[in-house]
């Protein structure tokens, strides 16, 4: 016997208003002679609403999300010996394999920057992608004691995962310039626009997250072909290679890729080249339509996971 | 006073799907393969309506409606499934209502289970800006009360170690500081007391108390009785899904513990024909009664009477009844037989109907659900008959207690003699060392 236990299938939404109240209404002196205010009405029900997208609540909850940040970096690398050095360690470790065996044996293609500098640039993005991508997508099953025990706004948590991994990535840029510093490297004005690449590739990684954790709350086989899934993504994206190498008829193809627009505009930004802004284009409105979609999707699944774990 | 909580009409439903394949490999969630699977088996199922699930209905909330004033302390009460869970749930907008509405005028804290939120590796004062955050808090409010809290909770030593280290006492009393110091307008605490030592619950206690006296609202849900007549002046009964009694949480609990469980007090059967058993002995009747006088209200100190009427149907035959009494986990607290009658143990019965009844005393059994098993052994070694739960019986907690409301540990609850001697003067000792 298999017993799923499921809400009503119609869509519901908690529609919550935090109003303030008028304050002679319900104002009420105490015994003791002090004040207690009544600040919040809030109304449970079975709407369906889901435009205003609890914006106010999120900003109540402002303070949680910076906690949920610091827990999240705090537990990672509380019981490591190394610690915070695996930040760094990983992309590094992962440039210096793909310097020698792509770089050095097979000679791949590098658009005419030092093959470890376009290498690094392009793994840390991707290894940023692929941690915030993978653990939003897990982060309603893995906070299943915490969604079935108190309220929050359940948007935290996918964005506080986001967050962590922008604060990894800050620490290894931090090694990128070195890398520029060492291979001489003149910054151009195009830098001004690396910090974009890194926003949309932040939002693109949170929105492909709202939508595979609203996917894998019913169907847990999203979590378990994930890591294949973002193997083979890393290799059909220009992270180790440059798109120089692909032929013309298959680089058009290559451009449904998100991915493939931010990893080209961020090097473009770091290296002075030129800007490919066909591809840059479709990551945005990818991004856009997903982010959308993703919020809606995650809200939806939300409102009744409580019901379903 | 302004209602503070009010609750209309407000039902929930839940669709238990109950599938027919055994493919429970992940009974928490359908995997990608059932879905595939089912429909490449049935393409059109789905349409039709008619495939492997069968969903059935649950109303775990059905037209419940109340509302709540400020300063009120209510107690919910109501069996396992009564739906007690579910309006907290909805109440703490953890999960949504199929139909109606509530209204709750301020902040609500909710206390559904201890230490949620904790985080293990991390100690108990980022825990406590770490819950405090979950819970709603500010920072600077987190601050503030921090020390308050720290000294409620009396772990200021190990206030730096992980909350992995803590003993579950001390978790306990953290967890409970920290909601406890919310100053939510509406505070929700749902069995917090089933845990922690008696100078704690004592503390739990007398904090709610503060924070109704503070103009504060607490909803509490527990299944002691006590506990709850002793800190609530208003009792909610719930029972399968439907509020079913207001009022004075003294008159609730007691109207509750009269129809409360599913016990089997007393059965019996008049058709010789069709009672249970076999072609060797029936069972007529079985009852459970407290010796004394039958009005008064039984607990733990009760002594019982089990009695049982049966019918032998196998002129000479060397009838023992066995019984076997087991407690709500199913452990075997004592089996007990008429061998030690002392006028049938090692008579023929002649055929007829027979009364064979024995005795618990008081102060033995330990509170909560007991059943019963009769069993009919024929020559002293075979078992012609027997009969599982024939009687199912609660035995209530003393109202007497005070100070402490947890359960008693162990299976037995004795009242055994105690004796202490006051053997030497320790002045004298002292003095006979100098």
């Amino acid at each position: 016997m298999k017993i799923d236990v499921s809400t009503v299938d119609r869509p519901t939404t908690l529609n919550s208003t935090d109003k303030p109240k008028e304050p002679a209404d319900h104002d009420e002196v105490t015994g003791s002679g002090e004040v207690l205010s009544v600040q919040h009405l809030t109304i449970i029900d079975a709407s369906r609403s889901w435009v205003g997208y609890e914006i106010d609540d999120i900003w109540a909850h402002r303070e949680l999300l910076y906690f949920l940040v610091w827990r999240d970096l705090k537990v990672r690398y509380k019981q490591t010996a190394l610690g915070v050095a695996w930040v760094v360690l990983q992309p590094l470790l992962m440039t210096i394999i793909f310097t020698v065996v792509l770089g050095s044996l097979l000679r791949v293609s590098s658009s005419n920057v030092p093959y470890p500098l376009f290498a690094y640039a392009g793994l840390v993005l991707w290894t940023f992608f692929a941690a915030a991508a993978s653990a939003t997508g897990n982060c309603l099953v893995s906070n299943a004691h915490l969604i079935t025990k108190i309220y929050f706004p359940r948007l935290m948590l996918p964005l506080a995962i986001v967050c962590a991994r922008l604060v990894d990535l800050g620490v290894v840029l931090i090694i990128l310039i070195g890398l520029m510093l060492y291979y001489r490297i003149p910054p151009s004005t195009h830098l001004l626009l690396a910090p974009l690449f890194i926003l949309l590739l932040a939002l693109f990684a949170l929105a492909f997250g709202l939508w595979t954790s609203a996917v894998n709350v019913k169907y847990r086989d999203v979590a378990l072909a994930m890591p294949v899934l973002l193997q083979l993504w890393m290799f059909a994206s220009p992270v180790v290679y440059s798109l120089d190498m692909v032929s013309p008829k298959l680089r058009l193809l290559f451009l449904a890729n998100p991915l493939v627009g931010i990893l080209q505009g961020f090097r473009a930004a770091l290296f002075g080249t030129r800007f490919d802004w066909r591809g840059i284009a479709v990551s945005v409105v990818i991004t856009v339509v997903l982010l959308i979609y993703g919020a809606y999707a995650f809200q939806r699944r939300e409102k009744t996971f409580a019901d379903i774990v | 006073m302004p209602s503070i909580i009010s609750v209309e009409h407000l039902s929930k439903l839940y669709h238990i799907e109950v599938r027919a394949s055994e493919t429970a490999y992940n009974p928490q969630a359908a995997t990608l393969r059932d879905s595939v699977s089912g429909w490449l088996h049935d393409p059109f199922g789905a349409f039709k309506g008619n495939g492997k699930l069968t969903k059935e209905e649950l109303w775990a909330l059905r037209d419940v409606n109340f509302t709540i004033e400020q300063g009120q302390i209510v107690g919910l009460i109501g069996s396992n499934g009564a739906g007690k869970s579910t309006l907290l749930k909805i109440l703490s907008r953890i999960t949504q209502p199929t139909s109606g509405r509530v209204k709750l005028c301020g902040r609500v804290g909710s206390l559904l289970e201890v230490g949620t939120g904790f985080h293990p590796e991390l100690s108990g004062r980022e825990n406590i800006y770490l819950n405090g955050a979950i819970l709603g808090m500010r920072r600077e409010e987190i601050t503030r009360k921090f020390d308050e809290i720290v000294a409620f909770a009396e772990i200021d030593r190990f206030i730096d170690t992980a909350v992995k280290f803590y003993s579950s006492g001390m978790y306990t009393r953290l967890a409970f500081a920290i909601a406890a110091h919310l100053d939510p307008e509406i505070l929700i605490v749902d069995e917090v007391l089933a845990v922690g030592d008696a100078a704690f619950q004592k503390k739990c206690l007398g904090k709610m108390g503060d924070v109704a006296h503070e103009g504060r609202t607490v909803l509490f849900v527990s299944h002691n009785m006590v506990a709850v007549q002793s800190l609530c002046e208003r009792g909610l009964w719930l029972q399968n899904g439907v509020l079913r009694d207001d009022g004075s949480a003294t008159e609730i609990v007691s109207k509750y513990l009269k129809t409360s469980s599913a016990a089997i007090a007393e059965q019996s059967w008049d058709d010789l024909d069709n009672a249970p058993g076999n072609d060797q002995v029936r069972v007529r009747r079985a009852s459970v009664r407290p010796a004394s006088d039958a009005t008064k209200k039984t607990d733990v100190h009760t002594p019982l009477i089990i009695e049982f009427e049966f019918w032998n149907r196998v002129p000479g035959a060397y009838l023992n009844l066995s019984v076997v009494v087991s407690n709500e986990e199913g452990q075997p607290i004592f089996n007990t037989g008429s061998g030690h009658d002392p006028v049938w143990s090692q008579r023929p019965f002649p055929e007829g109907l027979f009364r064979s009844r024995f005795h618990i005393p008081g102060d033995l059994l330990n509170d909560g659900t007991h059943r019963v098993r009769l069993l009919f052994v024929k020559d002293q070694t075979t078992v012609i008959f027997q009969f599982a739960d024939i009687l199912i019986f609660e035995v209530e907690d003393s109202a007497k207690r005070t100070g402490w409301y947890g359960k008693w540990i162990g299976a037995v609850r004795p009242k055994l003699k105690w004796e202490t001697e006051f053997v030497e003067d320790e002045s004298i000792v002292m003095a006979g060392v100098q």
